[in-house]
This record gives C-alpha cells, structure tokens and sequence, in this order.
C-alpha cells in the first residue's frame, strides 16, 4: 500500500517562540485583535509504502530521530492511503 | 598537534580555522570532506561554522547525520579531542555529542559582532591558556545561537562545571547575553571533557592584526593539554 504522511513539526508548548510572538503583534495591528497563542511550525509530507503498521513504526523512528529534535520539538504526523490512478 | 578539520557543503569557517591551527600555530593540519568514512591520524577534530547543508531542517541536522560524524564519533569515544565551532557547535548537539540544543535568537535577528566572553572553567583541555573570570573580546555570527536544555540537564551542566564559557556585560557593552541562552551559556564541554561547543568564533580573533588575539588562548590550550599529555605517557 502507497501512503502520504504530513508531518507537522513545532516549538514545545514550554519554549517561547519569538516567531509567533512576532506574528502574533502583527495579526493584532492588523486589527485580528483576538488572535493569541500564535506558534509557527514547520509542515513536512512525503510518500512511503509498505504495510500499515511497518510504515507507522517507519514515521515514529523518522520524525523522532531526524525530521524533529526532541529536544525543542513536538511532532505529530498523519497518513493516508494514496489510491493511485487507474486501481 | 594533528589536526582535522571538516567540510560540509556550506561551511565558511573551514579555512579560518585551518589557517590558525597550520600557519599561526605552526601545526600539522588537514581539511577533510564530509563525505568521507575514515579520518587521517588526528589529535583534534574541528567542526567549523558557517551553514551546513543551508541549514535546512534545522541548523546542523543534515551535517550531524552525514557519513564523516560516524567516524567523529568514534574519535570522541576513544577520547579524541573535537572542537565545535558556531555551526559545528550546532551538529554537535544534533549529534548528541553534546547535550541541549540551540534555539533561534530570541530576537530573532542574525547577529555579527563582538561580545564579551567570560571564561568559567579554565581547568578543560580547551580553556586552560586563559585564567578563571578572564574576559574575552570575541565576536558572533549567528541566528540561531539561544541555548536551550532541560532544567535538570542544564542544573547538571551548571553543577559539573561544564559551562566553559559565558556572555557576561561590562561597563562598554552593557548588553551581555545577546541571543537569550539559558543562564548566558556560550560554550559547553561534555561530561568527559574532551568534547567543547561554543557559537563565539575563536578562530576570526587569533591574531592581533584581525582585531583580537582573545581566541587564540583556545587553541594553545590543546596544544599544551596534548604536549603534557604526550609528556605523560
């Protein structure tokens, strides 16, 4: 089976994000002025196949060891099934 | 003192750093290309600034993950000596090597110019030239310099004497901290104190002519700590 998994990658909930601090100021001069909590993040998605559970295993180790730093960042990700022309 | 110093694509302090180990100190050095999967006989590996990979993802993750950190590690392990420098300080703590990690500036700007160093620990292999408390003129270049660790892991690095180096204000140049790292960091060296990260460059201040001799201290350091060492044995 094909898959398109979308990453989502941001800045933990504990550390500031200057980022979207500084979107946030604008949104409100923009006259946006209940905006609050901006965090800016990073979207990343890309196609795997294999079966389910192997390509599930395959996004854990990927997003934790090299697509996000546990250190500073959360990440989450989703998958679906890609259905190919002409199937 | 043998020396290694490697190339990413997109480092720029490659041939700063090689320029005061091999000509201003008068030791054997070499450049090696990333890509490579074995190092030359070498005392100190530098990883120089500048950026790696055009910091994509994040600053220093794609250099950290590239074949030569293989063989950088295993240096470290058997007790080799690695300096990171800037960008290198960034693959060291992408790498684990080194522990935290280093956020964009708080103020979000790149910033390129000089800060005041204060030297913490003078008992390392890479801080022993200088005396404890000694203010060092050194500058910056970076944008994503803020260091960031746990508080548990950032008390043990306070505790253990690992923070090394520190931006400290003085009477000309109030501002200190310039990035918002924790508890001022500048420079940390692991556990086992062969392994130093910093984001001032030592390498742009060694000679007086630049500005600056303030950096050299650093690499005269290894120099003795391996000369007393090469005594011991």
């Amino acid at each position: 089976m094909n898959y398109k998994a979308k990453i989502y990658v941001t800045l933990k909930k504990s550390i500031l994000d200057p980022q979207g601090r500084t979107v946030e100021k604008s949104l409100h001069h923009a006259g946006f002025s209940s905006v609050r909590n901006v965090r800016v993040g990073k979207f990343i998605e890309l196609e795997l196949s294999g079966e389910r559970a192997e390509v599930v295993g395959q996004l854990e180790a990927m997003t934790r060891d090299i697509l996000s730093n546990p250190i500073m960042e959360s990440v989450r990700f989703e998958l679906e099934e890609l259905v190919l022309s002409g199937e | 003192m043998k020396t290694t110093v490697i190339q990413f694509p997109g480092s720029n302090c490659d041939m700063d750093a090689f320029h005061v180990v091999s000509h201003v100190l008068g030791q054997p050095s070499s450049l090696i290309w990333h890509a490579e999967t074995a190092l030359p006989p070498t005392d100190l590996v530098i990883l120089p600034g500048g950026f790696s990979y055009g910091d994509h993802l994040r600053s220093g993750a794609i250099a950290a993950r590239s074949p030569v950190m293989l063989e950088v590690k295993k240096h470290a392990e058997r007790g080799g000596l690695v300096l990171g420098i800037c960008n290198g300080f960034q693959v060291l703590t992408e790498s684990g090597l080194l522990e935290g990690a280093l956020l964009r500036n708080d103020n979000l700007h790149f910033l390129c110019k000089d800060v005041n160093l204060k030297v913490e620990n003078n008992h390392t292999a890479f801080s022993n030239a200088y005396q404890k408390g000694q203010i060092l003129r050194i500058p910056i270049a970076h944008g994503e310099g803020n260091f960031y660790a746990d508080p548990e892991t950032l008390a043990r690095l306070e505790g253990e004497g690992q923070v090394v180096f520190r931006y400290v204000g003085t009477v000309q140049d109030a501002e200190g901290n310039p990035n918002g790292s924790m508890n001022d960091i500048a420079g940390i060296v692991n556990a086992r104190g062969n392994v130093l990260g910093l984001m001032p460059h030592p390498e742009r201040a060694s000679e007086a002519i630049l500005g600056s001799s303030d950096g050299l201290g650093v690499f005269e350091s290894l120099l003795s700590t391996l000369a007393n060492s090469a005594l011991v044995k």
